[in-house]
């Protein structure tokens, strides 16, 4: 009985999201808005509702609106949990020359580091990792697999 | 490598000035290779055997290198040997010249070599077959499993000879070999001969290594390792295997590289998402902040006379290149073409930058004035990056990678090497992916 409920929600969003997915606009395709990743792909969870990665930007280290969204749950998270401690592993896309993207993977993760920190987090908490564009995620060499691999990503540490 | 340079250089140069007709024009690349003849060199029927080393074989396995070092260049056009007319004692005492010209060549390069003593004593000639002369001679002495070395030597001296520039075959590349999937990939440090031969692995590829350079006396490295996950810039010591981090610096250290005269190492730090450029003296650990801007400052490489440095910055809102005296002042943009511009190294001649430079999803291997004039692209591909020099600044060396497929299939990295004057690509020999290289100068001087 639940499990047949739950099948009917799961259908009703499915065509949910196909009908918002044809309304909007040609850009979102491929969960890209820009060339941001919007999607749900390879995206993990640090607990049940708070997403562990904000993706980026071709160059860039803003946030978007999406992923400031996605901090301020991991900061409701953290402050439940006061005894972890996380790293932030800043990432970029393969398009780019390996040293500048050592420096854009360190300043991605900071930026996601600073946004936790204003919303009461220890720096002491945290600390930060850039791999640069030495482990994507999806390794396929086309603008969706490189929006998903300008990223970072939060780990829990203890 | 110290213990390779005990070869000496003896017996006798050619003294009366040789007025010779043929040269190679370098600048032009490899329009009209010249012609030339390498015979194999004669081995001293009283030559002593060494375990492990088939000396018989030497006259010709030396030969073969310096082919295949000419062929490389694109400016020489190495004859098939099936067709020599003499034999390789007596035309290295008086070739025939009227026999070798029939044959198109237009130098020719004869030899001995004897082992004795447990001693690799070699001798060799370069003849000027148009003007009928001998052009240039020497002899020298080392140990035979030094073997490859002197087909280097010889090759360096026979360029130098021929075109008027310094050689660079006798020479090391040091580079990061790459194995793995594209998501887990295993890379480790590894060093080999220009030629490909000699490989060594000096890291067990453990942790990630990337961007290895060599120090002006090709002694030592500087590189950047994640050993426990702390990205630093290390120093490795090639002939003990000693290596230490570089600095004592509260957050990623990266994209070194040595001061022309070895005593410092300059990279960038990486502090709250903002990396500015550093130098440390090796010797009295002193550490000097060289840039201060808000933006990303890195790929940081010093005019050959010091007085000069070359980076790359965002700081314009896109990546550009910029150079600035080496105090860190008088910053200027040097690069406002299309694009984006990185990784600008200078040229050991003092005279050219090269960069990388991406536009509309494609990447390009370049060179530049150092004001940034001039702008010329020798090579367009997918993905391509970080250019470094030969010793005597005419050839650049990079690495490719592919595009590549679902799950990565398909994807490889590989050095390659392309003439400044945008001649004669050629995939470097490997034995396994490889990326970021580095050329040392030349061994023996």
């Amino acid at each position: 009985m639940n499990f047949k409920t739950n099948l009917k929600n799961l259908i009703l969003i499915a065509l949910a999201t196909l009908i918002l997915n044809a309304c909007s606009t040609a850009k979102k395709a491929d969960g890209l808005d820009g060339d941001v990743y919007t999607g749900k792909e390879t995206v993990e969870f640090l607990a049940s509702g708070v997403p562990d990665r904000v993706f980026f930007a071709t160059n860039k280290s803003s946030l978007t609106t999406k992923s400031r969204e996605t901090l301020r749950k991991q900061a409701t998270f953290l402050r439940k949990n006061k005894n972890l401690s996380v790293t932030i592993e800043g990432h970029a896309d393969e398009r780019g020359t390996r040293e500048f993207n050592l420096a854009l993977g360190e300043r991605r993760a900071n930026a996601a580091k600073d946004y936790l920190m204003t919303y009461g987090i220890s720096g002491k908490r945290i600390s930060v990792i850039s791999y640069g564009k030495e482990r994507p995620v999806n390794t396929e060499s086309t603008p969706l697999a490189w929006s998903q691999n300008r990223r970072s990503v939060t780990v829990k540490i203890n | 490598m110290k213990k390779n340079l005990l070869l000496i250089l003896i017996l006798f140069f050619l003294t009366q000035p040789a007025f010779s007709l043929i040269e190679v024009d370098i600048t032009r690349g490899n329009l009209d290779p010249l012609p030339i003849a390498i015979s194999p060199l004669h081995v001293d029927l009283k030559s002593e055997k060494v375990e492990g080393l088939k000396i018989k074989d030497f006259g010709v396995n030396i030969s073969k290198i310096i082919e295949q070092n000419f062929r490389g260049t694109g400016l020489f056009n190495p004859l098939k040997k099936e067709a020599f007319v003499q034999k390789p004692d007596i035309a290295h005492l008086k070739p025939r010249f009227e026999d070798w010209r029939l044959i198109k060549a237009q130098a020719l390069v004869t030899g001995k070599l004897l082992v004795k003593d447990n001693k690799l004593k070699v001798e060799f000639r370069l003849w000027d077959l148009t003007a009928a002369k001998e052009m240039t001679a020497l002899a020298f002495t080392t140990t035979p499993s030094n073997w490859r070395r002197v087909a280097h030597i010889i090759s360096d001296k026979i360029y130098e000879r021929l075109t008027g520039e310094q050689g660079y075959f006798d020479t090391r590349i040091i580079y990061v070999a790459e194995s793995g999937p594209k998501n887990k990939r295993i890379k480790k440090l590894a060093i080999m001969d220009q030629d490909g031969a000699n490989t060594k692995y000096l890291t067990l590829g453990n942790e990630l290594v990337l961007t290895p350079r060599f120090n002006p006396t090709n002694q030592m490295v500087t590189y950047l390792s994640y050993f426990r996950n702390l990205p630093r810039v290390y120093l490795l010591d090639i002939e003990t295997g000693t290596q230490e981090v570089v600095g004592n610096f509260p957050g990623m250290t990266f994209a070194p590289r040595f001061s022309p005269d070895g005593k410092k190492i300059i990279m960038s730090f990486a502090k709250d998402g903002n990396s500015d450029i550093y130098t440390m003296d090796l010797e009295t650990r002193v550490v000097e902040r060289i840039t201060e801007n808000s933006a990303i400052d890195t790929s940081p490489s010093f005019s050959p006379d010091g007085k000069f440095i070359s980076f790359n910055s965002d700081r314009s809102g896109l990546q550009q290149i910029y150079v600035m005296r080496s105090d860190g002042s008088n910053i200027k943009r040097i690069t406002f073409g299309n694009g984006i511009y990185g990784t600008p190294v200078w040229s050991p001649r003092g005279d050219l930058i090269a960069f990388t430079k991406m536009r509309k999803g494609k990447f390009y291997i370049g060179v530049m004035r150092t004001d940034g004039s001039g702008e010329r692209l020798l090579t367009e591909n997918f993905y391509q990056e970080a250019p470094s020099w030969s010793p005597n600044g005419r050839v650049l060396m990079f690495y490719r990678e592919t595009k590549s497929g679902p799950q990565g299939k398909g994807f490889s990295a590989k050095l390659w090497s392309i003439d400044i004057t945008g001649y004669n690509e050629r995939k470097v020999s490997t034995e396994t992916d490889a990326s970021d290289p580095s050329w040392s100068s030349l061994l023996s001087k």
